[in-house]
C-alpha cells in the first residue's frame, strides 16, 4: 500500500514541475516589461528600475531565474503581493479556510441530496419520478451558476429578505478567528446569534456552488445503481426474499458507491472553479475572489503564487482520492 | 465502422456506391437510437431553432442590438405594469431592447461554441493521434503537458490565459479551447491505442498503407464515436465558460450583446429590474440544456456498450 502511494507521488513530480513552469512562465510571457508592469502607471526612476530588476533577478539568464524561483518555492517563499505587500503564502492561508468552508458545505449538500436522488431515480427507472429527477439534474448540470446565484439573491435576499446578499457574517459580531472556519469560530465565541448569522450567510453560496456537483453525483449514482441492480448477487438477494429496501440500501448501494466516490473526488477541481464565480457574486472572502481581484488589479505575484497553490491543492486532493480508491478496491493497486 | 479493409482492394467505381450504402445504413441506425430519446429530439429542435434565430437575427430582431432609446430606460416586459409591446422583454439601463440583444446574442454564443470546439477538436485529435500512434518520447511529452493543463481548475486557467492575452472575445475563445483540448487528446489517444492492434489495421498496414493514411483514414473513423460525444459536451462547456469570462469582465467587452457580458452589465440593477438579469441567463441555460440533451442522445446512439443492453 505504501509502495502504491509512493508510486503515485513519484508520478506527480513531472506534473508539479510542469505547473511551476506554467506559474513561472506566466509573468514572463505577459506582454511588456514585468518590472514596469508591476510599477503600474506611476512609472519608475532609472535607478529604481535597475534596483527592482536586480531585486527580482530579471538581470539573470532565464534558466537561472527558474532555478532561483524553484529554490524560493522550496523555502516557502511565494513572493509578495504588490498591493498589500504581504507574502502570498500568508494571504493564501488566511483566505483558504473561507473557501474550504464553502466548498465543504457545498459538497455535503451535493452528497446528501444527490445520492438519495440518484438511488430513488434508479429504483423507479423509466417512471415519471425518474424522468423528473433526471430532467432536473440535467438542468442543474447545464446551469450557468453565476446567473443562478443572482436569481437566488433576487428571490431570497430581495423579495423575501431571508438571507444577506454578501459576506460571511453580520458586522454586529466580532470575535477572534481561531480556526478560520466561521461556523466553528462563531460557536466558540459564545456570542448569541453569531452561529445563526454565519449559517445564514453560508446557505445561498453553498447551494449555488453545490448545484453542478449535485447534478453530476445524482446522474452518476443513478447509472451506477442501474448497472449494479442487474448483477447476479442482487438477483440472488432478491430471490432470497430480502425486502427491496434492503436489497437497494445494502447490496446495491455499497457496490455502486465506488464510481460515485471517484466523481465526488474529481469534483474538487469543479468546486474550486465554481468558487471563483460563487465567491465573486456573494463577495465571499476566499481564494476564488482573491484570484479574480488580483487578476483585475494586475497583482501578478499573487496570480502566480495562487495559480501554483490551487493546482497543488487539486493534485493533493486527487492523490487522496486515488489512495482511498485503492484502499476500497484493491484491484486497481496493481 | 464505415471503413472496411476490402474497400482498399476494390476499385474506386465499385467502392463509391458501397461506401454510400454503408454510410446510409449507419446513419439510419444512428437516427433510430437517437430518436428513441425524446429529450435528445427536443434538444435538437431547440438547437436548430437557435441556429435559425442566430442566422436571421437582422430580420427578426425588432431593433438593432445597440440602438438606444433615451425615453425608454429600464422598461419592464410587456406583461408587467408599465411595460409596452414596443419592447416585448423590456429594455436595459440605457434603453436598448432586451429581445433584440438576446437574439443577436445567440450569434455570439453559437459562434463561440463552434470556434472553440473546432480548435479544441482539431488540435486535440491531431495530438491524440500522434501520441497514440507514434508513442515513445513524443507520447510522454504530449501527455505530461496535457496533465499539467488538467491540473488547473479550467475556469481559473482560462482566466489567467486571458489575463496574459488581454481581455476580449477572441482571446477568451483561444483560452477556452486550450483548456478543453486535453480531453480530446486523452480520448483520441485511448481509442487509438485500443484500435491500433486490431486485425483490420494490421491488414491495411500489410497492404502498404502509409502511416498518415493509417492514422487518418483507417484508425480515426473508428475512434470518432466518443470524440463526437465529447465535442457536444465541450460545445456547451465553451458557451458556459465564455459567458462566465464575459461575466467576470474578461470575455467579450460591452456593448457586445454577448449573454454573459449582458449579465455583468445588469448586475447593479439586480434588485431593481429583474428582467435585465433573468433573460440573458435564461438564454444561456436554454442553449446549454438543449446541447446537453442532444449530447445524452448522441451518447446513447453512439456508445455500443449501452446499445446492447
Amino acid at each position: 500500500m505504501i509502495l502504491f502511494i509512493l508510486r503515485r507521488i513519484a508520478l506527480l513530480i513531472p506534473t508539479i514541475l510542469g505547473i511551476t513552469i506554467v506559474a513561472f512562465g506566466f509573468v514572463r510571457v505577459l506582454p511588456g516589461d514585468p518590472v514596469l508592469l508591476m510599477a503600474g502607471e506611476r512609472g519608475l526612476s532609472e535607478e529604481r528600475y535597475a534596483e527592482m530588476l536586480k531585486q527580482f533577478g530579471y538581470d539573470q539568464p532565464i534558466w537561472r531565474q527558474y532555478i532561483d524561483y524553484l529554490g524560493d518555492l522550496l523555502r516557502g517563499d511565494f513572493g509578495n503581493s504588490i498591493v498589500t505587500k504581504k507574502p502570498v503564502l500568508t494571504e493564501f492561508f488566511a483566505l483558504f479556510p473561507a473557501t474550504v468552508e464553502l466548498a465543504f458545505c457545498a459538497i455535503l449538500i451535493a452528497i446528501l441530496v444527490g445520492i438519495p436522488a440518484g438511488v430513488f431515480a434508479a429504483s423507479r427507472r423509466g417512471k415519471l419520478v425518474d424522468q423528473v429527477l433526471m430532467g432536473t439534474a440535467l438542468v442543474g448540470y447545464s446551469m450557468p451558476i453565476f446567473w443562478w446565484g443572482l436569481l437566488l439573491i433576487i428571490v431570497f435576499s430581495g423579495n423575501l429578505g431571508w438571507t444577506p446578499v454578501s459576506g460571511r457574517i453580520s458586522l454586529l459580531y466580532y470575535f477572534p478567528a481561531h480556526t478560520g472556519f466561521m461556523l466553528i469560530d462563531s460557536l466558540l465565541s459564545g456570542e448569541k446569534g453569531a452561529f445563526l448569522s454565519a449559517l445564514h450567510h453560508l446557505i445561498l453560496p453553498s447551494i449555488v456552488l453545490a448545484t453542478v456537483p449535485l447534478a453530476v453525483i445524482a446522474r452518476q449514482t443513478r447509472s451506477a445503481m442501474l448497472e449494479v441492480l442487474g448483477e447476479d448477487y442482487v438477483r440472488t438477494a432478491r430471490a432470497k426474499g430480502m425486502s427491496p429496501g434492503r436489497v437497494i440500501g445494502v447490496h446495491a448501494l455499497r457496490n455502486a458507491m465506488i464510481p460515485v466516490i471517484t466523481v465526488i473526488g474529481l469534483s474538487v477541481g469543479t468546486l474550486l472553479a465554481g468558487a471563483i464565480l460563487t465567491e465573486t457574486i456573494f463577495s465571499w472572502p476566499g481564494i476564488g475572489k482573491w484570484m479574480v481581484d488580483s487578476i483585475s488589479r494586475r497583482d501578478y505575484p499573487v496570480v502566480q503564487g495562487g495559480l501554483l497553490l490551487i493546482a497543488v491543492v487539486v493534485m493533493v486532493v486527487n492523490l487522496i482520492v486515488d489512495t482511498t480508491y485503492g484502499l476500497i478496491n484493491p484491484r486497481i493497486r496493481h | 465502422m464505415t471503413d472496411i479493409p476490402q474497400n482498399e482492394v476494390a476499385s474506386a467505381e465499385e467502392a463509391a456506391p458501397m461506401h454510400a450504402a454503408v454510410e446510409r445504413r449507419a446513419l439510419a441506425e444512428f437516427w433510430f437510437y437517437f430518436s428513441e430519446n425524446r429529450g435528445a429530439v427536443i434538444g435538437l429542435v431547440v438547437f436548430l431553432a437557435l441556429i435559425l434565430v442566430a442566422l436571421l437575427a437582422p430580420v427578426i430582431a425588432p431593433y438593432g442590438p445597440n440602438v438606444q432609446d433615451r425615453n425608454a430606460l429600464l422598461v419592464p416586459p410587456f406583461w408587467e405594469e408599465g411595460g409596452s409591446t414596443a419592447f416585448l422583454l423590456g429594455t436595459d439601463a440605457v434603453g436598448r431592447d432586451m429581445l433584440s440583444r438576446l437574439i443577436y446574442g445567440a450569434r455570439f454564443s453559437l459562434f463561440i461554441g463552434l470556434v472553440v470546439v473546432t480548435i479544441a477538436l482539431a488540435g486535440g485529435v491531431t495530438l491524440g493521434l500522434i501520441s497514440g500512434y507514434v508513442g515513445g518520447v513524443l507520447d510522454t511529452i504530449i501527455m505530461r503537458v496535457m496533465d499539467v493543463i488538467l491540473a488547473f481548475p479550467s475556469l481559473l486557467l482560462a482566466l489567467v490565459l486571458v489575463a496574459i492575452l488581454g481581455p476580449g472575445l477572441v482571446n477568451a475563445m483561444i483560452a477556452i479551447a486550450i483548456v478543453l483540448q486535453p480531453h480530446f487528446v486523452r480520448l483520441t489517444r485511448a481509442s487509438v491505442l485500443n484500435e491500433a492492434g486490431r486485425d483490420y489495421v494490421t491488414s491495411a498496414r500489410v497492404a502498404g498503407a502509409s502511416p498518415f493514411y493509417l492514422m487518418t483514414r483507417t484508425i480515426l473513423p473508428n475512434c470518432l464515436g466518443p470524440v463526437i460525444v465529447q465535442a457536444t459536451l465541450s460545445f456547451s462547456n465553451a458557451i458556459l465558460d465564455a459567458a462566465a469570462l464575459g461575466f467576470l469582465g474578461m470575455g467579450a467587452q460591452p456593448p457586445t450583446p454577448e449573454w454573459g457580458t449582458m449579465l455583468a452589465e445588469a448586475r447593479e440593477f439586480i434588485l431593481r429590474a429583474w428582467w435585465v438579469v433573468t433573460f440573458p441567463g435564461l438564454a444561456i441555460l436554454i442553449t446549454v440544456l438543449a446541447i446537453n440533451l442532444m449530447g445524452d442522445g448522441l451518447r446513447d446512439a453512439l456508445d455500443p456498450k449501452l446499445k446492447r443492453s
